[in-house]
C-alpha cells in the first residue's frame, strides 16, 4: 500500500456557482473566431431518477481539438495542437437542468476509431462525480470504437448525441439520465 | 504512456448513501463499466498563473466593498501530491465557502444569518513549483440544511482540484480539527473509511500562524498516482 492515499471526494453541494461558474464566465464556450474546425453545439438535460431536471449540477467536458490533438505534454503531437483551443469546458445546468457547450467537433485521436468527448457530472446529492462520454450520431466510424463496442448494445445510445439538422450551427442533443431504465453509461477508468 | 491508478473505492464515497437523502435519486445505480486509459484520460487542461486575479487567493481582500470581512482570519496552506508522493506543480485549486456566520452568497441559501458585504467566499490559487499552495480567508461558520431534523453542516471549505490529467480531477471539502458536528454529518459519514475521513480534516499549523494576525491550517491533498509498473529484468 502506498504511503499516500487518495483524498476522498465530497459533494459539490448547492453553492458552487459563484466560485466555479461566475468567477470565470463563459467556460461553456470553448471556441473563438480563430479556433480551427467545425463549430458545434452540444446540449442536453441532466435528469434524476424521477426524470426531474437536476438544476444544481455541473457538467465538464474534455476533448481533443479539430485535428485530434491535445495541448498537453502527454500528447506526442502537442506541438501541432490548436493554440486557440484549450479543450476544457464547464456548464452549469440551471435552466431546467439544461447544459450547453459551444465547441468544435473533435478530430480522431491517434490510435482511435471515432471522435468523442470525455464528460464528468457533478451535483448536489452526488458524493463523487460520474464519468461518461459523448459520441456523435453522424459518425459511421462509431461501429469500430472499442469502448462503444464494450457497452451492451441496448445501452450504447445513451452515449451518442443526436444531430439536430434543423439548427444553423450543427447541434447535438444528449440527455444525461442519472438513473432509471435509460441510465447513461458511466465509466470507471 | 504511464497509466494511472483508478479511483480507490475503498476511500471514496459511494453514489448511494441513504442518510444523505439526495443521493437516492441522483447517483448512478447501474454498474460502472471499465474504460481503458488512453490519451484522452491521461491529458487535461493546462492552466496558467496569468488567469488568476491579483487577490484571487486572498478571500479577505478580493470582495472588499467598504471594509474588512468579519470573522476569524485564517491562512490555509498545503501540498498537492499524487499517490507516489510526487508534488503536482502549476495545478489549479478553486475554493468556496460560507462566511463566518455560516451564510453563502448564493440565491438559494435561505439560512437566516447575516451576509457580509465584504466577503464572497470564492477564491482560486495555483500550486507552486513544489506543489504547495497558500490562501487567506475567514474561518467559515457551520450552517443548517434540510436533510433531517436539526441537521447542521460542520464548518468546511469546498475545494475543486485539477491535477494534470482527466483522472486526477477531485472535488472535496476541507474540515477543521475538533469540530463536534463531523460525527453527525451524513456527507462526512458518506466516507467509507476512517483514514479517508482523517485525510479531509485539516491540521492546526502553528508554524503558519502569523503573530497578531491569523491562525494557520494545513491541508494536503492526494490524487491518483501513476501505476507502479512491476520490475522488469533487462534482456542481455
Ligand atoms: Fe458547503
Amino acid at each position: 500500500m502506498s504511503q499516500f492515499e487518495q483524498s476522498p471526494s465530497q459533494t459539490i453541494g448547492p453553492f458552487f456557482h459563484n466560485a466555479l461558474i461566475q468567477m470565470t464566465d463563459g467556460q461553456n464556450v470553448l471556441v473563438n473566431e480563430k479556433t480551427a474546425g467545425q463549430k458545434i453545439i452540444i446540449t442536453g438535460l441532466v435528469l434524476d431518477g424521477d426524470g426531474q431536471p437536476v438544476e444544481d449540477s455541473m457538467v465538464e467536458i474534455w476533448q481533443a481539438d479539430a485535428n485530434g490533438y491535445f495541448n498537453h505534454p502527454a500528447d506526442p503531437n502537442q506541438a501541432k495542437s490548436d493554440p486557440e483551443f484549450m479543450g476544457h469546458g464547464r456548464s452549469q445546468a440551471v435552466d431546467a437542468g439544461r447544459f450547453s457547450f459551444t465547441t468544435v467537433k473533435p478530430g480522431i485521436i491517434a490510435g482511435e476509431a471515432t471522435p468523442y468527448i470525455n464528460l464528468r457530472v457533478f451535483a448536489r446529492g452526488m458524493l463523487i462525480h460520474a464519468i461518461s462520454r459523448i459520441y456523435f450520431s453522424d459518425e459511421t466510424t462509431n461501429k469500430s470504437d472499442a469502448v462503444l463496442n464494450s457497452v451492451p448494445a441496448e445501452r450504447r445510445d445513451t452515449l451518442v448525441a443526436k444531430l439536430d439538422p434543423a439548427e444553423l450551427i450543427p447541434t447535438y442533443r444528449l440527455d444525461l439520465n442519472m438513473q432509471g431504465e435509460n441510465e447513461t453509461v458511466f465509466f470507471n477508468p | 504512456m504511464t497509466e494511472f491508478n483508478p479511483i480507490n473505492w475503498k476511500t471514496h464515497p459511494p453514489y448511494s448513501h441513504p442518510p444523505y437523502r439526495s443521493t437516492e435519486k441522483r447517483g448512478p445505480q447501474k454498474k460502472l463499466l471499465p474504460l481503458p486509459q488512453k490519451l484522452s484520460e491521461l491529458t487535461g487542461p493546462v492552466f496558467g498563473e496569468d488567469m488568476l486575479g491579483e487577490f484571487d487567493s486572498d478571500l479577505t481582500r478580493n470582495a472588499r466593498v467598504n471594509g474588512e470581512p468579519i470573522g476569524e482570519r485564517i491562512i490555509v496552506v498545503g501540498k498537492l501530491l499524487d499517490e507516489s508522493g510526487n508534488a503536482i506543480p502549476n495545478a489549479l485549486l478553486e475554493v468556496w465557502q460560507a462566511n463566518a456566520c455560516g451564510r453563502y452568497i448564493h440565491k438559494v441559501d435561505q439560512h437566516d444569518a447575516p451576509l457580509d458585504p465584504n466577503f464572497t467566499g470564492c477564491g482560486r490559487v495555483m500550486t507552486d513549483a513544489n506543489g504547495e499552495y497558500r490562501f487567506m480567508t475567514i474561518k467559515p461558520g457551520a450552517y443548517p440544511w434540510g436533510n433531517h431534523e436539526n441537521a447542521w453542516r460542520p464548518a468546511h471549505i469546498h475545494f475543486s482540484v485539477f491535477g494534470t490529467n482527466f483522472l486526477q480531477r477531485l472535488v472535496t471539502q476541507m474540515y477543521f480539527p475538533g469540530d463536534p458536528l463531523m460525527p453527525l454529518d451524513p456527507i462526512f459519514n458518506g466516507l467509507p473509511d476512517e483514514n479517508g475521513k482523517r485525510r479531509l480534516i485539516s491540521d492546526y499549523a502553528h508554524d503558519i500562524t502569523t503573530p497578531e494576525y491569523a491562525l494557520g491550517y494545513r491541508f494536503n491533498i492526494v490524487v491518483n498516482g501513476p501505476k507502479e509498473t512491476p520490475f522488469e529484468t533487462k534482456e542481455a
